[in-house]
Order: structure tokens, then C-alpha cells, then sequence
């Protein structure tokens, strides 16, 4: 009380001095949220001059929306994020290096393991805050004491799966958690001229001994997040390999120990697993970026460090805050810090962000125990090439100025031969009356729809690497009808893709048109009983939102806790991998495209049925015509109409349906179930922002529906008139 | 087909279809009434225990400085879809009335550029389109969100209420002129009360446009308190946690407008998107 009294007291003379503000952005939720909301708030209380505001961003979008808002002036002045991405931001200009600000006695205090992956090119940008590396949980319930070698964890794991239950279970698909017998085994990341080194023999041997350990069944097959916590809580696993933001997701009624990952055993080395430090860095483009140093300070300073650590339990990179003893006494915090002098820093250069793609077909590749390590790991190399191809040489742009401005004047003479006509013939003010109509709509759309789109036209005309760009002219486009890095008929190729496009256009459309014509014939039967409660039911999927829908079927198709397994175990199937490979994963996509795709296509054919006269089936009936007849004769032809636009478009739409494709099957395998718009956004957001290749993915998307809808309608009206 | 007797075998069809139609939301709604936060292979939709804690924990969210996170999302929601509703009608029918009664030269050019914007490819015009708004001030902004949601849905409407009008027998317009009303009159007074119908559809259209959207809303709105409903969707289904309980109560909620809309406008809905076509 008294505390709160004296400081309010001053307050007056403060107000005549508004605070700066100093905006930082992070991804933290929960306990480590409200740790750092804590520490910031005793900050703002203790000083006058800086008000330190922090805005939680989803941890999905924190990255890219960093990469595009700082550089276009609307960023935070301060943002949390691991520090592997600092090379790529510090080259692109995105971030402001901290030494020349660094206080000697803050970084003496800082653990010099998290300062080292900060560094890029000889400056420091951004100070720790806590680090983050996988670690050993297991149950203790289960297991005695934790493995010291995999030996060990092997013979603790058959143990477990002769017990009926799960020895080890970890996300095993994803590099991330297989760093650490990577590392064990011996493996290196990357040649000396930059090239993934995937095929050494460390690499082989610790994919080898990932394909034993599923192999003997010692890990369950397609693991996800959700597995490991679900088993782990229900006591049916052994032992998960998982960093500490899982230790908020355990079961109260589980009593687990963690433990730093074992030596393996071949090596007599340890398992390293990545380190990640997360950092707070300064944006380049702060506001005030003095008082922006002043609070990054703050933030990794030994208060706000015991804060984070005994609230929000981070093993936090202030070592000074771990001789709190609620801190170093911390049986969870203690394992980590033991585990970090056996970590790999994330490497920060900006190649690492392209490894995860290559190296995750290695690993479920091998994990399908359909290939060879020594295959997978071929292939990743091969993928993480394609991805990382070499920039085009840089093109004049003469020629393509002089191209365009040409077209441009051809263009405005068009226009002005039309117009000339229009005065000539006296339509001038009737023209623009109308034109005054249709006017609003047409500059909205021309606005927000035509520009973006021949902006993007632009873009494929530039190579972006790095944060910055080169006109390469149609280099993009050589590079990708070349199909020089995958032959046309494997995935990633602009033809494997189209051809899938095609095949999942034609598939979708034809599945829409049968169920969504067979169901408005049924309904429109005029006899039928409670049509209304049936075309109510049936038209539900087209009211939900299409993201759910694919989310939802995702969790439907999940090999595990999905339903359809769930059903289909009923009877007697069990536990079909839908994901693993190209049929099942593109019959989950179909199933779910389809489904929320049928009701357009029903009302659509319901509403041109209702549209027929009756006295023309009638007619029909009299001269004798059965009923395959009068569907043939008389329904076809008048419904004709109506469904070819609709049908039309249907393609158009199912041509360019990302989000089930992107969220149900997400490419699997191995991109082999992406579509051209999918792989075009993935060279645009998650291949190192190829913004170039991306508008050339756009504009051949383009030409192609263009080309497709001036040939049926050509069609459709030709059919028209020959009936 | 004979009268007086029941027709019976179609529901041997119809109800597997309506089975599988709604089975998919019942497990979304399952999901959402049960306790825990997990997904559940057990087949029947019908949860096992009954709790409405996911439904409290997705309307009770609140950020660091205590704003009432599903308040902000719920109004700009609401906002947003509701503005795009009113700016998507306004533009669509007058231009649709314009390509509908008036013969003047680029019509024909104007309605091939208002389909011709349904085959662009849209997730890639991302970049222009943030940086543009970004030059306008319109980042982050509810404003600038309503804008692109409303041309979005401008041309497929537009397209839609144009075939509605040229069923419009056209002997009251006609009639109208004789009394001299101005072509405004003619389309306030006597084009859209006959259009009511066809109306409420497009609106449908353009509030779905803007309420179910997620990808746009996610890039171009900065902070939690100007996300709109989907986008606070996301928070659930993360990288290493994953929330389906709580994901599946604000499913429910945010699907649940969309759906009595639907339920509201159906009888409108079928014949109207086909009235252009089969006029005969």
C-alpha cells in the first residue's frame, strides 16, 4: 500500500512527459506468456521514461509477418525469436546488431553457449533469453532409471513393447527431433561449398537406426505432437524425447523424470540435439532504437531472467538468475542446463532454412521401411539442390521495357479507335451513364483485384534471394517448364504437378456433378416425403468453413485418433496409414473436397430441375419414352444450360482449391499429392521466400485456365448448336 | 409414376447421404461438448461425458493488457462481414443492372474481366496485395480488410444478380419511363424489391466471403485484438500442442452463423443461382 502511495505521488510531474513506447512482439503463451508479461510489468513500474508493450503473435505467422512488416516500416521495435533465423534478417537489414550498445557485465552474466549462436558475421545481434533443446522424459512409473546409452534405451523400449505398451515415442518424421542422433552418429550438416552433406556415413547410420527402432516396432508408426502427449499422459509410453514446452501438456497423475538423451552406443558420443536460443532482437527499423537496446537489455537482464525462470520455467541464458534456488532446484531446469553442453546450435545461416523439407523425405521415407537409408538420404540431397538452385543470371531489362510499353501502346490505341467510335456515333453520353453504373465495382476490382495480379505478373520477372531482387527476365519460367532438377514425371516438377491438378480437377468435378445431379433428381421426385429436412442436411458442408472442413477431415483421416480408422476397424482394417502414400493421401483430399464441394453442385442441378416444365416429361411419357429416355432427352437438354457455367467454374475453383490440398494432405508424400497453386505457395512462404519463382508458378496457373476456359466454352457452344 | 403411392426407395439413398453429410459437424460438435483436448477414434458421435469447458475457454480468452479477446473477434467479425455484405451489394447490383439493361460499348469486355478474375490464382497475389495496402495505410485496419473482402466477392455476385435481372420481365420499367422516373427510380423503386430473393442470396454470399476467410485475414492484421474469428482459430491448432477441444467450440461458433444463414436463405438459394440460365 504504502509502496503503491509513493509511487503514484511523482505522477504529475511525469504526465508532462509522455513515455516512449517501445513495441515488442513474441509467440510465448501460457505460463511462459504471463512469466514475460510479469517481468515487463515490473519494468514499466520501475522506470519513467520507456513503456515496454508486448503483443503475442501466433507462433505460425511470427516469422514471415517480422520478414514483411519490418522492412515495410510497420514492425515492432523489439521481437522474440530463435536465433536461427537471425542470419537471413541481419542480411536482409531487418535486424540492428547489439554490440556496440552491449553492456560487458550483462554478457559476462549471459551463458556463453547461447551467446555464440547470436553472433553472424562477427556482430552480435540480440541478447538470450532462454534456450531450448530436446531432452530425455520418461516415466517413472516405467522406468527405472533413465537410459545413459541407446543400448540401454533400446533394451528399456523392448521391455515396454513386450509389456503391451509403447517404449519410445517422438516425432521421429521431423529433423528437429532426429538432431540428436544425427549429431550422435556423426553426421554434419553441410558440405564446405554449402551443399547438404546427407549421405556421410554418420547420416546413413543414424537413419538406419531410426528404421530399426520402427522396424521392431520399439516407435509407432506417424507420429504427431498429439500422439506423443496423448500416450505419455495415458501411461502407454515408455519414454518421449521432447523440449521443455512440453512439460506444460504432462498429466498431473503422471510422475515423470527428464533426463539429458543418452551416448550412442556406436559412437561412444553423445545424442546432440539442436539448440535453439530464443533471443530478443532488435528490429532495424526501430522506432527510437536507443530505447529499443535500453529494454532488450532489460529483457535479458538477471530480474526479468528469475522471473521468466520461476514462473514460466524456462531454462532461461541469465546464469546469474539460476542461483535463485527456486531456479537451480528445478529437477526439469536442471536437466536442461545439464543437456546444453551436448547441443548443436541451430546453424544460423540462411541455407538451414531450407534442410527441412529435403531432410524430412529422408526421414519418413526411411520410417515407410520401403527405401534404404542411403536412398533417402540421396534424396534429400537431391531435394535440398532443387531447392536451393543457383540464381539465374541477371537479364537486361531493355527489351522486356521495350516489349512492354509497346503492348501498353497498342492497348491505348484500341482504346481510343473504340472511343473515337463511340464519339463519332453520338454514344458518348449514353456510354457514360452506363459506365457511371457499372463503374464503382469496376475500379474496386481493378484496384484490389487487376492490379495485385499484373503486379505479381512483375515479380515473376525477378529473382528474390536474400531480401533483395534481380531482374532475371523469364529466366523463372526456362527454369521451371525446363524441369531440369526433377524429371516431369516426379513431384516437384511443373508437370508431375500439373498432371496431379488435372487428375484431382477431373476427379473433383466429375464426383460433384454425379452426387450433387443424383441427390436433386432424388429430391425432386415429387412424391418424396420430407424433402425439406433432407435438402437441409444435405446442404450443411457448404455452410462450414472451408479451413475447418480440411482441418477436420485431417483429424478424420489421422491414422490413430481418426474416425474413418476408427470405423473401418469395425470392420476388421486397422490402422491404414492415409498419408504415406500417393492414393490414400489423394483419396483423403478427394474425400474431403468432395464432400464439402456436392451441395453447390446440388442446388445448382435442384434449381434447374425445379425449372423444367412438367408438361415436357409428360409429352415424353406419351409418346412412350421410359425413363433413362426422358433423362436423356428432356432433362439433359434443359438443365444443360444452367450446369455449364456452373461446371465451369467448378473446375476453376477445384483447379485452384489450396486450402484442402495445403491442410488435408499438406503434399504428402513427399509433395507428391501438391497441386500447382500448393507448390506455387510454397515457393513463395515456405521455400525461402521465392517470391519470383512463385509469380511464375501464378502466371502459368493462369495462362492454363485461360487457355482451358476459352476452349470449353468454345466447346459448350458448339455442343449448343449442333442440339 | 402412379399417384397416391409413397415413394420409398430414394430415402434408402437419401439418408446415407444425409449421414455422411453431417457426420463429419456432429464429430466437430462432439469434440467441442467433451471434456479433454484430444481427438478420439471411437467412431460414435455422441460424446461420452458432456462438459461446456472448451466453449467458456474460447469466449473467456483474454490477451496480456485484459482485453476481452473473443469480444474484439466476434465485433470485427461481425464488422467486417457486415460492411463487405453492404459495399458487395451495392457494387454488384448497380453494376449488374448497368450489364443487365444497358447496351453500351465494353460491356461485353467489362463481363469477360469480371470472369476472368474467378481463374486468378488468388494465395499468390498475397505479396502485391499487402504491399499495396501497406502504401495506403490500410494495414491492419478493418477498413482495408472490408475493401478486399468486398471486391473478392464483387464479380462472382455481380455475374449472379446480372442473370437475375434479365429474367425481370420488363414492362413496369417500361411503363416507369412512360411516367417519367429517372433510371435511379426505376432501379431503387421497382428492380430491387423484385430482386428481394436473388438479393439475400448475394448477401449470403459476400458475409461468407468475409466471415469464413482465413488466409488474408491472417497476414494483413497485425495484432489479436484486430483478428477476426478464424484467424483467432488458429491459436488452437499449434506447432507442438495441439487444442481440438477448444479449436472444435470455436469451430462450432464460428460456423454456427454461416449455417442458420443458410438455413434461413435454402428456399431462395435453390433456383436462384440458376435463374439466368434457365430463363429458356
Amino acid at each position: 500500500m504504502a509502496l503503491a502511495v509513493l509511487a503514484a505521488a511523482p505522477a504529475p510531474a511525469r504526465a508532462a512527459e509522455p513515455r516512449r513506447e517501445v513495441v515488442l512482439w513474441h509467440s510465448y503463451r501460457d505460463a511462459e506468456e504471463k512469466a514475460l508479461d510479469a517481468a515487463i510489468a515490473e519494468y514499466n513500474t520501475q522506470q519513467t521514461e520507456i513503456h515496454l508493450e508486448p503483443q503475442a503473435l501466433p507462433n505460425e505467422i511470427l516469422a514471415s509477418k517480422i520478414s514483411t512488416a519490418i522492412p515495410n516500416g510497420n514492425g515492432p521495435d523489439l521481437f522474440i525469436f530463435a536465433h536461427e533465423r537471425v542470419g537471413g534478417w541481419a542480411k536482409a537489414g531487418v535486424i540492428a546488431p547489439v554490440d556496440e550498445t552491449a553492456d560487458a557485465a550483462l554478457l559476462k552474466d549471459l551463458l556463453p553457449e547461447t551467446i555464440s549462436p547470436l553472433r553472424f558475421e562477427g556482430r552480435l545481434y540480440g541478447y538470450p533469453l532462454a534456450f531450448k533443446s530436446l531432452a530425455l522424459f520418461y516415466d517413472r512409473e516405467l522406468v527405472a532409471a533413465p537410459p545413459k546409452t541407446t543400448d540401454e534405451l533400446v533394451a528399456i523400449a523392448r521391455e515396454n513393447l513386450r509389456a503391451g505398451r509403447v517404449g519410445l515415442v517422438y516425432e521421429d518424421g521431423d529433423f528437429y527431433h532426429h538432431a540428436p542422433w544425427y549429431f550422435g552418429f556423426g553426421g554434419t550438416l553441410f558440405h564446405e561449398d554449402g551443399r547438404l552433406d546427407f549421405d556421410s556415413p554418420g547420416a546413413i547410420a543414424s537413419l538406419a537406426f531410426v528404421r530399426d527402432l520402427r522396424a521392431e516396432n520399439l516407435v509407432p508408426e506417424e507420429i504427431t505432437g498429439a500422439l506423443v502427449a496423448q500416450l505419455f499422459n495415458e501411461k502407454k509410453a515408455a519414454m518421449v524425447i521432447d523440449g521443455p514446452w512440453f512439460t506444460g501438456g504432462i498429466a498431473k497423475d503422471v510422475d515423470f523424470g527428464v533426463a539429458p538423451l543418452p551416448i550412442v552406443s556406436a559412437t561412444g558420443k553423445p545424442a546432440r540435439p539442436f539448440l535453439t536460443d530464443e533471443a530478443v532482437l532488435v528490429s532495424a527499423k526501430a522506432k527510437n532504437l536507443a530505447d529499443a537496446f535500453v529494454a532488450a537489455r532489460f529483457l535479458a537482464g538477471t530480474r526479468s531472467a528469475t522471473i521468466r525462470a520461476v514462473q514460466g520455467r524456462q531454462a532461461v541464458a541469465n546464469a546469474r538468475a539460476w542461483d535463485d534456488p527456486k531456479v537451480g532446484g528445478d529437477p526439469v531446469l536442471a536437466a536442461f542446463r545439464a543437456q546444453l553442453s551436448a547441443t548443436v546450435p541451430m546453424d544460423n545461416r540462411p541455407e538451414m532454412r531450407d534442410i527441412w523439407e529435403p531432410t524430412q523425405i529422408a526421414l519418413r521415407q526411411t520410417l515407410r521401411l520401403h527405401t534404404t537409408p542411403e536412398d533417402a538420404g540421396r534424396a534429400a540431397m537431391r531435394r535440398h539442390y532443387a531447392l536451393t538452385r543457383p540464381a539465374p543470371p541477371p537479364a537486361d531489362p531493355l527489351v522486356y521495357e521495350i516489349v512492354g510499353v509497346g503492348g501498353l501502346l497498342v492497348a491505348a490505341g484500341i482504346f481510343l479507335r473504340a472511343a473515337r467510335a463511340v464519339v463519332r456515333e453520338g454514344k458518348l453520353a449514353a456510354a457514360l451513364a452506363a459506365w457511371a453504373w457499372a463503374a464503382p465495382a469496376a475500379v474496386a476490382t481493378g484496384f484490389l483485384i487487376f492490379a495485385p495480379f499484373a503486379y505479381s505478373l512483375l515479380l515473376s520477372l525477378r529473382d528474390f534471394r536474400d531480401g533483395t531482387s534481380t531482374f532475371v527476365g523469364l529466366a523463372n519460367f526456362w527454369e521451371i517448364l525446363a524441369a531440369r532438377a526433377y524429371g516431369p514425371m516426379e513431384p516437384l516438377s511443373f508437370y508431375y504437378a500439373l498432371m496431379v491438378t488435372v487428375l484431382w480437377t477431373a476427379v473433383n468435378v466429375a464426383l460433384h456433378l454425379a452426387i450433387g445431379l443424383s441427390l436433386a433428381l432424388l429430391l425432386n421426385r415429387p412424391l418424396l416425403k420430407i424433402k425439406a429436412v433432407y435438402r437441409v442436411l444435405l446442404i450443411i458442408p457448404w455452410a462450414v468453413p472451408n479451413y475447418i472442413t480440411a482441418l477436420l477431415w485431417k483429424g478424420l483421416f489421422h491414422k490413430q485418433f481418426g474416425a474413418i480408422n476408427g470405423l473401418l476397424s469395425l470392420a476388421g482394417v486397422h490402422g491404414v496409414a492415409w498419408f504415406s502414400s500417393f492414393w490414400t493421401a489423394f483419396f483423403a483430399n478427394v474425400c474431403t473436397n468432395t464432400w464439402l464441394g456436392f451441395p453447390f453442385m446440388m442446388v445448382i442441378c435442384l434449381g434447374a430441375l425445379q425449372a423444367v416444365p412438367k408438361d415436357l416429361y409428360e409429352a415424353a411419357a406419351v409418346d412412350g419414352a421410359g425413363p433413362w429416355s426422358r433423362f436423356r432427352h428432356v432433362t439433359v437438354p434443359m438443365i444443360r444450360p444452367a450446369l455449364v457455367p456452373a461446371l465451369l467454374l467448378g473446375t476453376v475453383w477445384t483447379f485452384n482449391q489450396f486450402n484442402i490440398v495445403y491442410l488435408v494432405s499438406g503434399g504428402e508424400p513427399d509433395n507428391s499429392t501438391d497441386i500447382l497453386i500448393s507448390e506455387a505457395y510454397r515457393w513463395a512462404f515456405a521455400r525461402k521466400e521465392q517470391y519470383g519463382y512463385a509469380s511464375a508458378y501464378a502466371a502459368l496457373i493462369f495462362v492454363l485456365l485461360l487457355g482451358w476456359s476459352w476452349f470449353s466454352t468454345r466447346l459448350a457452344k458448339s455442343a449448343e448448336a449442333r442440339a | 409414376m402412379k399417384k397416391g403411392r409413397l415413394d420409398l426407395w430414394p430415402h434408402l439413398l437419401l439418408i446415407p447421404a444425409s449421414i455422411v453429410s453431417i457426420y463429419p459437424v456432429l464429430w466437430v460438435l462432439k469434440m467441442a461438448l467433451s471434456p479433454g483436448q484430444t481427438f478420439d477414434s471411437n467412431p460414435s458421435p455422441i460424446p461420452r461425458a458432456l462438459t461446456l469447458e472448451n466453449f467458456r475457454a474460447f469466449t473467456t480468452t483474454h490477451d496480456s493488457s485484459g482485453h476481452w479477446l473473443f469480444a474484439h473477434e466476434l465485433w470485427n467479425s461481425l464488422f467486417v462481414a457486415g460492411a463487405t455484405t453492404v459495399i458487395g451489394l451495392l457494387l454488384a447490383s448497380t453494376a449488374a443492372w448497368a450489364f443487365s439493361r444497358f447496351r453500351f460499348p465494353g460491356r461485353e469486355t467489362g463481363l469477360a474481366a469480371f470472369l476472368l478474375t474467378q481463374i486468378f490464382p488468388g494465395v499468390v497475389v498475397l505479396i502485391p496485395l499487402y504491399q499495396m495496402l501497406e502504401r495506403a495505410h490500410l494495414l491492419n485496419s478493418l477498413l482495408g480488410l472490408t475493401l478486399v473482402y468486398s471486391t473478392t466477392s464483387v464479380p462472382f455476385c455481380t455475374w449472379m444478380l446480372k442473370g437475375y435481372f434479365d429474367t425481370l420481365p420488363k414492362e413496369m420499367e417500361e411503363s416507369a419511363v412512360i411516367d417519367g422516373a429517372s433510371r435511379w427510380r426505376i432501379f431503387w423503386t421497382i428492380a430491387l424489391p423484385l430482386s428481394r430473393p436473388m438479393l439475400a442470396v448475394t448477401a449470403l454470399f459476400s458475409f461468407m466471403t468475409a466471415w469464413n476467410e482465413f488466409v488474408l485475414a491472417a497476414t494483413l492484421m497485425n495484432n489479436e485484438t484486430s483478428y477476426t474469428l478464424p484467424v483467432a482459430l488458429q491459436r488452437y491448432v499449434g506447432e507442438h500442442s495441439t487444442d481440438w477441444g477448444t479449436f472444435a467450440a470455436g469451430a462450432v461458433l464460428t460456423s454456427a452463423p454461416v449455417m442458420a444463414l443458410f438455413y434461413a436463405l435454402q428456399k431462395h438459394l435453390v433456383g436462384g443461382l440458376t435463374s439466368g440460365s434457365v430463363k429458356g
